[in-house]
């Protein structure tokens, strides 16, 4: 048999032995179809271009703009001249070699960034005599082109995820952008729209050459939905000229609608700068400015005392609980002793008789400590009377976040009960203690937005809607904002309307009367401290105004704030005045005003405290 | 051609050699197919080769088949001496392609001798094993035949090609046909064994195994048999000792490092994908990765992608195994099985020693590359330079496999008629 057979046997035998490799290298193991993908399949991410910013009226804020990368694969470049190509894209040779030792480091097969954003034309410059240097080729990339030197501060910016963006978010990898402040960072996923995947086909040298399957695989990315802005543009740019050589800021609200019309801090930068190479450099100068702080928002993050303005707030609170009338009369003697020996200054003049109207106008110390005083002892204890007004003030979104489209602010602070109680431990304190608080001083903080907010919610006569930034985006349905009613009842709403509207007509801030439109109003001063070598110094007051206009239907609230700028009707009254004629009018006639405010600096304020000398404040 | 004729054509093998032919064209052309050419098909490409030269194969068998069978036996020696001076010719006026000076160009053909030396030999060994004088078990026969088989051996080794000797060897096996003992072949695997073991075990170890060994199957066979002597045993153990070491001598001092690295790479001892080991393991991929069903016709990444080196002709198992996955792979297999054990079934119906033997020949050579070669691709053995017969490109190889194939149809369709 053996005689006869044995090259079939032997044969058989091979046949199996082959068969059973064929089995665990084809069918038991699955490592090799992983190991062939990674091998010759190439997965690369198609990015949706980002969408565009538009302002309420469809002007174009942001939109992208091509830059490249020069990129370099080691392994593909000849002998050259390192002087004459870092010279080419001007970078100091050192730099250049750095980045080239680098890049051979990572990898000699695969592409290193040797230079990042070259503008488009820097490019053609290069893209000329990049031929003389094989292995180094351009890549094109795209990123933001701002078309206005504003609003940096909500719009916000991009920039490459760091790692614990990429723990935190699957979605991105190495190298890819992210919304990183304001309005890129809270509208991040529907402006980034959703990235596809394209397969390729590689080679042995992990060159592509085709598609992979024609693309049978591939995903196609999902377009970004482009976004409206709430922000006027020609509002929020003139708002940001006013301010030029001042600090402080603008929130500018729609009160029927909460739409965020105007969000001016100063000082600001130009969005552009944190563009580009240049981007790292600028960004830790802004960082690293802790004098001015243009990084941070003053309109959402800065809490101040609120000042004289609160005094409308008070005035709503004692109409709705009943301790004041509307024809009560107080009279006030430059002021008055709230407690055995505790005077209270105010700047009218002695025998001054005021109602509330008038007390709102000529914003009378003595009219609302008392009025304070008798809302405090209003319930059985003072800490009942207190916790009342504090849910008052809660109902116009004071010590809240407000829940506004950005991811930046401070909640402010509204003292309640417990917060004395453990100031001054239970039963320590009473309405004289906290009589502060009824001219806005005291432990009261709020944020220009805040008070923006409750003088939308005094215009809407009860209610606010939740201020926001984003009008309409092309594809999601933009969710409602919500509204909110105080818990004030309207009819109390027109009496204290009234007094506003005397501060402009002729109480206290004559100077922001606009012919033919109604404007309310509240000037505020407010006192301010901060550390100076560490004794509480006080520096000159910081200028404060909020208003509405029209009175009867009112298209525009705005609170305004200039850091020592001194009395409310020195810059804030002036400043909002114009905002309101520039977005109702949308042209000034009052050029001397514009003139005043545009050229008028308060730079010699902010060098005081710096300047290391004894200075005067409230000149 | 009469009717009868064509009905005693053997037409199992017919169909196995058309389906490896097609499916060969068919594996070229997705191994060679790029991409960025639309071109369908052109005749200047290796596939159009292929079919040309199957054309080509197909027309000189034709005539084949009408050639009388004693014609080939009365001519094998002058196959073989003019075969033998082709090879020797080579020296003076071949071309070297890859360092080896294995081929004759002649007006843009070209042709490599060593594909006519396995049919020369192949001729020369059926001729003489047939010869009334030889008998194999004599050593004196032994020794001739297997001068017939070195001559050329030595000749393609010094091109150098060892690849194409190592086929040589093969004929070997149809000496047990004849009458060799098969301890021969016995004592061939244990050298084999004990050659793969002497690489991966340190000596002293082998030889002590060895020793165990021997005194065990002493033991065994002493108590069967009481008269069993001590010498051979001694001696066989002094053999392999020598073997032991004359291997490892061999394989450290006569070598050269790229043989080293070969078996260094395939017994696992050497680790090195990227470098030495790039073409095994690159091999494994596409093999491994085409799974159960493979990707499809044209649809191998790891073939598009020119992962494998020289796909088409050495490696086109893997191409199969890729895009045609387990299942082609073992059909693939499978026809290489039924060609052979068909052939020597056929053979062994032939009365007339010469043609059986020729047959036989015919097994050893497909045989041979089959093993060596699909066994490369799939990494169990070093890598030689062997083709796939009838499905790699390369014009010489598959003429000749051609040739034989058509020899063997005229061989089996006249065993009854033609003595």
């Amino acid at each position: 048999m053996m005689k006869r057979y044995y090259i079939q046997v032997i044969t058989i035998l091979i046949a199996v032995i082959f068969i059973i490799r064929l089995v665990s290298l084809q069918i038991l193991n699955s490592e090799y179809k992983y190991m062939s993908e990674n091998n010759a399949v190439l997965e690369s991410p198609v990015y949706p271009e980002r969408g565009f910013i538009y302002d309420r009226n469809g002007e174009i804020l942001v939109a992208n703009q091509i830059a490249y990368d020069l990129m370099v694969i080691p392994e593909n470049t000849n002998k050259f001249d390192t002087l004459e190509l870092s010279e080419l894209i001007n970078i100091p040779i050192k730099d250049f070699k750095l980045n080239f030792s680098k890049a051979i480091k990572f990898s000699n097969k695969i592409p290193s960034i040797i230079l990042s954003e070259i503008s488009k034309k820097e490019h053609a410059y290069i893209q000329e005599k990049l031929w003389k240097y094989e292995g180094f080729y351009l890549q094109k990339k795209s990123i933001r082109k701002y078309y206005h030197d504003i609003g940096a501060n909500f719009l916000g910016y991009i920039s490459e995820v760091n790692d614990s963006d990429i723990d935190r978010d699957n979605y991105y990898q190495t190298g890819e952008l992210i919304g990183r402040q304001g309005i890129e960072k809270y509208y991040e996923n529907i402006l980034r729209g959703e990235k596809g995947k394209s397969f390729f086909q590689k080679d042995r040298f992990n060159r592509i050459i085709g598609s992979y399957q024609k693309g049978r695989f591939d995903v196609a990315p999902k377009t970004a939905s482009n976004i409206s802005l709430t922000i006027d543009l020609d509002l929020q740019k003139y708002g940001e000229s006013l301010f030029k050589n001042k600090r402080g800021g603008i929130v500018a609200i729609e009160p029927s609608t909460g739409e965020i019309l105007a969000l001016v801090t100063a000082p600001s930068y130009d969005p552009n700068i944190l563009l580009g190479r240049k981007r790292s450099i600028n960004y830790n100068e802004l960082a690293n400015d802790t004098i001015s702080k243009p990084l941070f928002d003053r309109g959402l993050q800065a809490q101040y005392s609120p000042g004289s303005p609160f005094k409308v707030l008070n005035a709503l609170i004692g109409l709705q609980e009943e301790v004041i009338n509307i024809n009560d009369v107080y009279t006030c003697n430059k002021g008055h002793f709230y407690a055995k020996g505790a005077f209270m200054e105010c700047h009218n003049k002695v025998g001054t008789k005021n109602n509330l109207i008038s007390a709102i106008h000529q914003s009378c110390n003595t009219y609302f400590a008392k009025t304070y005083k008798k809302l405090i002892n209003s319930k059985k204890t003072v800490s009942e009377g207190l916790d009342n007004w504090t849910s008052h003030l809660n109902s116009f979104g004071l010590g809240s976040y407000l829940g506004y489209d950005l991811s930046i602010g401070q909640k402010g602070f509204i003292p309640n009960s417990n917060y004395y109680d453990k100031y001054y431990q239970k039963g320590g304190w009473k309405a004289s203690t906290i009589i502060s608080n009824s001219i806005g001083q005291g432990e009261i903080l709020t944020t220009p937005i805040q008070m923006a907010n409750f003088t939308s919610a005094i215009a809407n006569r009860g209610f606010y809607i939740t201020p926001h930034f984003l009008k309409s985006s092309d594809k999601i349905n933009t969710k409602k904002f919500e509204k909110k009613i105080t818990s004030i009842d309207p009819i109390h709403f027109e009496p204290v309307i009234e007094g506003m509207e005397k501060v402009v007509d002729y109480g206290t801030a004559r100077i922001a009367k606009i012919k033919n439109i109604k404007v309310c109003g509240k000037t505020g001063t407010v006192e301010n401290f901060i550390k100076l070598n560490g004794k509480k110094t006080q520096l000159t007051d910081h200028s404060m105004f909020i208003a509405f206009a029209p009175k009867e239907d009112p298209k525009i609230a705005l609170a305004v704030f200039v850091e020592n700028g001194y009395w409310g009707s020195r810059w804030a009254a002036p400043i909002a005045s114009l905002m309101i004629e520039k977005y109702l009018n949308n042209k000034i006639e009052r050029k001397w005003l514009e003139n005043r405010i545009l050229k008028g600096s308060l730079e010699f304020e902010y060098v005081k405290p710096l300047s290391g000398k004894l200075f005067k404040i409230n000149e | 051609m009469n009717k009868t004729y064509l009905y005693r054509l053997d037409w199992l093998v017919i169909l196995c050699y058309l389906s490896l032919v097609l499916f060969g064209a068919l594996n070229i052309y997705s191994s060679t197919f790029d991409n960025n050419l639309n071109k369908v098909f052109v005749l200047e490409s290796l596939t159009g080769k292929h079919i040309i030269i199957f054309i080509v194969s197909l027309v000189f068998g034709s005539f084949i088949l009408f050639i009388r069978t004693q014609f080939f036996q009365q001519l094998s020696y002058l196959i073989y001496f003019i075969s033998l001076l082709l090879l020797i010719g080579l020296f003076f006026f071949g071309e070297t392609i890859n360092s080896a000076k294995s081929w004759y160009i002649i007006k843009g053909f070209s042709i490599q001798p060593s594909e006519i030396a396995k049919i020369g030999t192949a001729f020369a060994i059926s001729r003489y094993l047939s010869d009334f004088n030889t008998d194999i078990k004599e050593f004196r026969s032994l020794f001739k035949g297997l001068i017939l088989i070195f001559i050329p051996s030595i000749l393609i080794i010094l091109q150098p090609d060892p690849g194409s000797a190592i086929i040589f060897g093969s004929f070997f096996l149809i000496f047990f046909r004849e009458g060799l003992s098969f301890k021969y072949l016995i004592f061939s695997f244990l050298g084999l064994i004990l050659f793969v073991s002497t690489l991966i075990i340190p000596i002293k170890y082998i030889i002590i195994l060895t020793t165990i060994l021997s005194l065990f199957i002493f033991y065994f066979f002493n108590r069967y048999n009481k008269k069993t002597k001590v010498f051979p045993f001694f001696m066989f153990l002094m053999f392999s000792s020598a073997f032991i070491l004359s291997v490892n001598f061999i394989f450290n001092s006569v070598f050269e490092q790229r043989h080293r690295d070969r078996f260094n790479i395939i017994l696992g001892l050497v680790e090195d994908s990227k470098g030495l080991g790039y073409n095994i393991n690159q091999s494994k991929i596409a093999i491994g990765s085409g799974g159960l069903t493979g990707k499809g016709f044209l649809q191998g990444t790891q073939t598009k992608g020119n992962f494998v080196p020289e796909q088409q002709t050495d490696y086109i198992f893997t191409t199969v195994a890729e895009e045609w996955g387990f299942i082609g792979s073992s059909f693939l297999i499978l026809i290489f099985v039924i060609l052979i054990i068909r052939m020597v079934n056929r053979a062994e119906k032939q009365k007339n020693i010469f043609r059986r033997n020729f047959i036989y020949g015919i097994c050893c050579l497909i045989f041979s590359h089959f093993t060596i070669n699909i066994g490369m691709s799939l990494g169990l053995l070093p890598t030689v330079g062997i083709p796939l017969p009838f499905v790699s490109s390369g014009g010489s190889t598959l003429l000749s496999f051609s040739l034989l194939i058509f020899i063997y149809l005229n061989f089996d369709s006249n065993r009854l008629s033609d003595w």
